[in-house]
């Protein structure tokens, strides 16, 4: 039969144990197996980034990992953003949806998780740098002006919160 | 598109790598990054029976100064590089490393991955060949060092052994009055380049070129024929007209294919504009006093 | 007070669920048991299929079923027309539609020709592997220009030639008035469209309940009732056995409009196996089983007389229209109608073939052909200034229709077989306006020669465009007062990130008195809605909308008379806000909606002859003909001619959509059109190899535009309510996608005016603009 190997992970803060069949990718390990389904999929060859997520704080295109490679990791997903729920958004989520930052919604978890550590490093960033930081995301819908309007406005509140 | 079923083993030493390579020969690749492999995967375009996944092996995760010269772990991510200000020291990966795809795929993506695939559409193998980097790869049967331009032998094909791996790279500091530049036309930012060119100029203290390297990314050859040392600049001081008779000479010379994206005709032209560009700007940087 | 919602930028009431992961999208709907689902597709353009060898797969394991052809009895068969021709006098159209599985003969890379059902994707796909096609690979016809040749491979050979279509439509005399004009401009243009590419694949999850005699299916389509009736009749149910939810949607763009096997195919296995199955279309098979839109060759001419007023124009094309027409003609009627454009057009001679090819099908995409014929009307026109020595802008002005000759009888036949009437639209507003925001005469006689005196390739384009949107037949819609207070809305159309919960819940919130927040929207759900057809032509707010309108108003009247026997006072004395009526003036007579809606609805007592129980209603809407949206889009970019890259320094459009319910909505609809229409007309291509392989098959090849390729936005608004529906709307989701090719070409044409470049092709590449720079090189030398 198939062989299995361990996981044992730490995503959205709660620790996993499970087995795993080598080749399961992250992202359907995430999706089917622990059944976050806000991590999307659509291309699975690393260039759509509809399935990023946050590994030990960074954002990786959870298509292309394997879900035995994030033991001993930490994984966050959209998830993890707001633990309180659609009534305690994420402030770059509150922004989002301020600003009308997505449409369909199918690419905006991977939006926001390669966003979330795009800020904790740069948190006063140009547009120019915003569209730098989106370039790794396809969006088909929003033509990507509100969530670049969207960015700018999470910035601007989390600037003007941290000097108040 | 799932990948094909595959035994996997990750060791915590080089060691217990080097054996697994070496127990299941042909049969096994190592898994770096997995930015280019996992595609591959995906797609079924490979079926490796067995992947030996390096990411574990803290020993290879390492940036350093060593003798003198920049030391990089073959499983250093490429966004760590890039971030790090020892590296920034070699100023051409600086530069090169934002036009390696996304911070996402930085973010994963290794350095010796990246050689070790030797994609003649990468960036990276265009500047350790550009830098004259030194690549250090180990067996079973022991070590042993190679020059990038003899490291690489043409398309997607090096001088790996099997049971052979990359552990590591060694990246000469800029020598006062050399000067460096990278620049590539790609499609969208982060896309595999149309053409891009790096560059490196040596002058001697009169401001003449004593030394000068020109490497091509993505003619359609490996990066090791795609690099050439620049006859026309040596000797004199580079001027503008020299610049463009070398960048001329470079391009005709060059190995060129075309694909549904580019012309050869194109290509080609790029190559002759590209190296003009970063011949340039490398030159400049080598006769300002703060260097490259 | 509760404020009125109709026109303001309202935040989207979908929008925390799709923020936080917490939306159901197909690929997210879990089953016990549940099966999964690999096809085995054509890896030829046409083949004739000898043997399809299966039993390696079967014996596979973790495999419970492999389907072929042959093993589907009596379901297989043709798929549907699902588009009739309209009725235009003497056109010709072979209706070829596919079967549920290729049989005897594969027409394009991609189709399906055997199925593997098993207990996960990946084990599926290793059986598919097993999975042996014995075919005899043919000669293909893959070239437009080729498909007519007399030596062509036939793509169904119980035709006479690969003509798929043709038809003729003309007004006026155009043989006739040509002689009259003083100028005649001819050229051949190319025009080819790419992939829907949104970013979830296609997918259908099902299951059937023995016990409840229930089939339900999860399904990414654009149009769940007509899909619900199909699997009905295809599987020998009742439309009432068979649920179809289309849930969240990630995108359509179009191709989800379509109607595929697998929509039949997947419930059919799972009643056959008696478990859930699904199936969840990858990017691989996204690229050649998903419908898309291609290529058009046009040989056009317009005849105009020397003070730039247009006599007439004739336009001959080819339309390649895939494997297979199940679309009828939508596409190149698009174009035929588009080209007139917002222009008088006395004289109209419009011919075209549609052609079979061994290529992938083709059906709507964003646009759905218009793109194509405003790109010849406008390149026709540009050139036409230019040799007149007009400028764009002037030749345009000239042209236009009044704004008082609506409506407005172009004398042909549209998509929806009704005249191509438009109703209304003010097209030189738009044009100034454009003028005004983008500050073009000072662009054009002070910036540009500025940069170009500094060695700066900087061009500007300006161009118009008409769209027929919110065609028929009709959508309905029930709004109901639940007991808790809040309102329920239910659409029979299916929702792909428009905002439709948003744009409806505004429009039911603003007559019944309610915070939008208090609106419930339910699209996509055939047990929640029994009646429409779904959502595309830029339809949703104009025709869906207009059903919730009505619903609303009628349940205003039935909360108001409820009150009004209540309150004992005349309903016209009645207040319906903040969720409660009250008596004008007296606001202590008050009772909120939940109380009502009780009250509604009495479980003992008698009730009045003729009362309806609770405070619903259902109304359905359905225009005479298509309103008709506009607009002008501008651009400035700058070419580098050292490398033939392009950057796109300002974007503008100005848009009429007659009244906006919700401008943050429409300004975002517009936004993601123009950055569709930028792919098409620079980075997206299908690139077909001669033997009809799809080379640019994955992101990597297929380009999709980042954010750093769209520039930043800007959208104004001209309002010209349209007659047709009681909200005075028009379509919106397509037109930002329309002018985009056509726009480019002019102001690369004009940035590269010092090489005489004329740009007669879309897409356009740094490739394909590095030759025609080189050729006007060499013209030089």
């Amino acid at each position: 039969m198939v062989l299995q190997v361990p996981v044992r992970v730490r995503v959205n803060g709660v620790a996993i144990e499970r087995s795993v069949e080598p080749r399961l990718l992250l992202s359907d390990f995430l999706r089917h197996e622990l059944l976050l389904t806000g991590t999307h999929v659509g291309c699975e060859h690393g260039v759509c980034g509809a399935c990023t997520i946050l590994l030990d704080g960074e954002a990786v295109r959870s298509c292309l990992m394997f879900a035995a490679q994030v033991a001993g990791h930490e994984v966050m997903t959209v998830e993890g953003l707001a633990p309180g729920g659609e009534d305690a958004l994420h402030p770059l989520q509150q922004a989002f949806r301020d600003a009308h930052g997505l449409q369909c919604g199918f690419c905006t978890p991977g939006i926001l998780m390669t966003l979330v550590p795009f800020l904790r490093d740069t948190p006063d960033p140009s547009d120019d740098d915003i569209r730098h930081a989106l370039s790794g995301n396809l969006c088909r819908c929003t033509g990507y002006q509100h969530i670049v309007d969207a960015v700018r406005l999470a910035a601007t509140k989390a600037r003007a919160q941290g000097d108040a | 598109m799932k990948p094909p079923a595959f035994a996997y083993f990750a060791p915590r030493e080089v060691e217990e790598a080097l054996a697994l390579l070496a127990e299941h020969g042909e049969d096994a690749r190592p898994l770096a990054g997995g930015q280019s492999l996992i595609p591959v995967l995906n797609f079924r375009l490979a079926r490796p029976a067995v992947l030996v996944d390096l990411n574990a092996i803290e020993s290879l995760a390492g940036i350093g100064e060593r003798g003198g010269s920049l030391h990089i772990g073959a499983m250093v991510r490429q966004r760590e590089v890039e971030r790090s200000p020892l590296a920034a020291r070699v100023p051409l990966l600086a530069e090169t490393l934002p036009h390696v795809a996304h911070p996402q795929i930085r973010n994963r993506g290794t350095m010796g991955g990246s050689l070790a695939h030797a994609d003649p559409a990468a960036e990276l193998p265009a500047v350790a060949v550009t830098l004259g980097a030194r690549l250090h790869l180990r067996s079973t049967s022991g070590a042993r060092d190679l020059g990038a331009r003899e490291f690489f032998s043409g398309l997607f094909s090096t001088a790996l052994a099997p049971g052979e791996l990359l552990v590591g790279m060694t990246f000469p500091f800029p020598a006062p009055r050399s000067g460096t530049a990278f620049e590539e036309v790609a499609r969208r930012h982060g896309d595999f380049a149309l053409m891009g060119a790096a560059a490196w100029v040596q002058l001697d203290d009169q401001g003449r070129c004593t030394d000068a390297r020109l490497t091509f990314v993505n003619p359609g050859a490996g990066a090791e024929s795609a690099t050439q040392s620049v006859a026309a600049l040596l000797g004199q001081a580079p001027d503008a007209a020299a610049i463009r008779a070398a960048s001329e000479s470079g391009a005709a010379e060059l190995m060129i294919t075309g694909d549904m994206h580019a012309s050869p005709a194109y290509r080609r032209h790029l190559a002759r504009v590209l190296a003009e560009r970063v011949l340039t700007r490398a030159c400049t940087r080598a006769r300002t006093p703060s260097g490259t | 007070m509760t404020t009125r919602t109709f026109g303001e930028r309202i935040r989207r009431i979908e929008d925390p669920r799709l923020l936080t992961g917490g939306a159901l999208f197909v690929d997210d709907v879990q089953l016990p048991d549940m099966l999964h689902v690999a096809f085995v597709r054509s890896p030829f353009a046409h083949a004739r299929i000898r043997a399809i060898h299966v039993d390696a797969a079967r014996q596979h394991p973790g495999v419970a079923a492999v389907y072929t052809a042959d093993d589907l009895g009596a379901l297989w068969k043709a798929g549907p027309v699902l588009v009739a021709p309209p009725p235009i006098p003497g056109h010709v159209f072979n209706a070829r539609t596919q079967f549920m599985l290729a049989r005897h003969t594969v027409r394009y890379v991609g189709e399906v020709v055997a199925i593997v059902v098993a207990s996960s994707r990946y084990v599926a796909e290793d059986a598919a592997e097993l999975v042996e096609l014995d075919a005899e690979p043919l000669p293909a016809v893959v070239r437009l220009e080729r498909a007519l040749a007399a030596d062509a491979p036939l793509v169904h050979d119980d035709l006479p030639s690969n003509v798929a279509a043709h038809v003729v439509q003309t007004r006026g005399d155009y043989a006739a008035a040509r002689e009259t004009a003083d100028v005649l401009i001819r050229r051949r243009f190319r025009y080819d469209r790419g992939a829907s590419a949104a970013i979830e694949n296609r997918g259908v999850v099902a299951q059937w309940d023995p016990r409840q005699r229930e089939l339900t299916v999860w399904d990414t389509t654009q149009a769940p009732i007509p899909v619900r009736n199909a699997i009905a009749a295809s599987l020998g149910l009742p439309e009432s056995q068979v649920r179809v939810i289309a849930p969240f949607i990630g995108g359509g763009f179009g191709p989800k409009i379509m109607f595929y096997p697998d929509e039949i195919l997947i419930p059919w296995i799972a009643m056959q196996l008696g478990r859930p199955v699904k199936w969840i279309e990858d990017r691989s098979e996204n690229f050649v089983g998903t419908t898309q839109e291609r290529e058009q060759l046009h040989d056009a001419e317009l005849a105009i007389s020397r003070d730039g007023i247009i006599v007439g124009v004739r336009d001959h094309f080819l339309h390649d229209t895939g494997a297979y027409d199940p679309y009828g003609l939508t596409v190149p009627i698009n174009t035929q109608c588009t080209l007139l454009g917002p222009y008088r057009v006395p004289h109209y001679e419009s011919e075209f073939t549609a052609v079979f090819t061994h290529k992938t099908i083709v059906t709507p995409v964003r646009g759905a052909g218009r793109q194509h014929g405003v790109f010849v009307m406008e390149r026709l026109l540009d050139f036409a200034a230019a040799e007149l020595g007009l400028s764009p802008v002037e030749i345009r002005r000239r042209n236009y229709i009044p704004p008082d000759a609506f409506p407005y009888d172009n004398e042909i036949l549209y998509q929806d077989s009704a005249p191509l009437v438009y109703d209304s639209g003010n097209y030189a507003a738009a044009l100034d306006k454009a003028i005004e925001l983008l500050d073009y005469d000072n662009f054009v006689h002070t910036e540009q020669p500025r940069l170009r005196a500094v060695g700066r390739h900087v061009g500007i384009g300006i161009v118009s465009y008409v769209e027929g949107t919110g065609i028929g037949p009709y959508e309905g819609a029930r709004v109901r007062v639940e007991t808790d207070g809040s309102v329920t809305v239910a659409t029979g159309v299916g929702t792909q990130g428009q905002g439709h919960f948003t744009t409806f819940a505004q429009l039911v919130a603003d007559q019944l008195g309610v915070e939008v927040a208090a609106v419930r929207v339910v699209t996509g759900d055939t047990r929640e809605m029994n009646w429409g057809t779904g959502t595309f032509a830029s339809r949703g707010a104009v025709v869906a909308g207009s059903a919730c309108h009505s619903a609303a108003v009628a349940v205003r009247e039935k909360v108001l008379r409820l009150a009004a026997d209540i309150f004992e006072a005349a309903p016209e004395d009645l207040v319906l806000d903040e969720g409660r009526v009250h008596v004008r003036g007296s606001p202590s007579r008050s009772m909120p909606l939940a109380q009502l809606a009780a009250r509604a609805n009495p479980l003992r007592g008698a009730v009045r002859p003729g009362t309806q129980p609770g405070l619903e209603a259902t109304s359905y809407f359905g225009p005479e003909r298509g309103s008709t949206a506009s607009g002008v889009h501008a651009m400035i970019l700058e070419v580098d001619p050292d490398t033939a890259m392009v950057q796109i320094l300002r974007y503008l459009v100005v848009h009429d959509c007659g009244r906006v319910i919700n401008p943050l909505i429409v300004d975002g609809q517009i936004h993601g059109g123009v950055a569709l229409g930028i792919g098409n007309a620079f980075y997206e291509e299908l690139a077909y190899s001669d033997e009809g392989q799809l080379m640019s098959a994955s992101f990597m090849d297929y380009l999709l535009p980042t954010a750093l390729d769209v520039p930043p936005l800007e959208t104004a608004h001209i309002e010209t309510p349209s007659p047709l529906n009681p909200l005075g709307v028009k379509g919106v989701g397509e037109a930002g996608a329309i002018p985009v090719g056509a726009l480019f070409a002019q102001a690369i044409d004009d940035a590269l005016r010092d090489f005489g470049v004329e740009t007669c092709e879309i897409p356009l590449s740094p490739s394909r603009l590095f030759a025609a720079l080189e050729r006007s090189r060499e013209g030089a030398t």
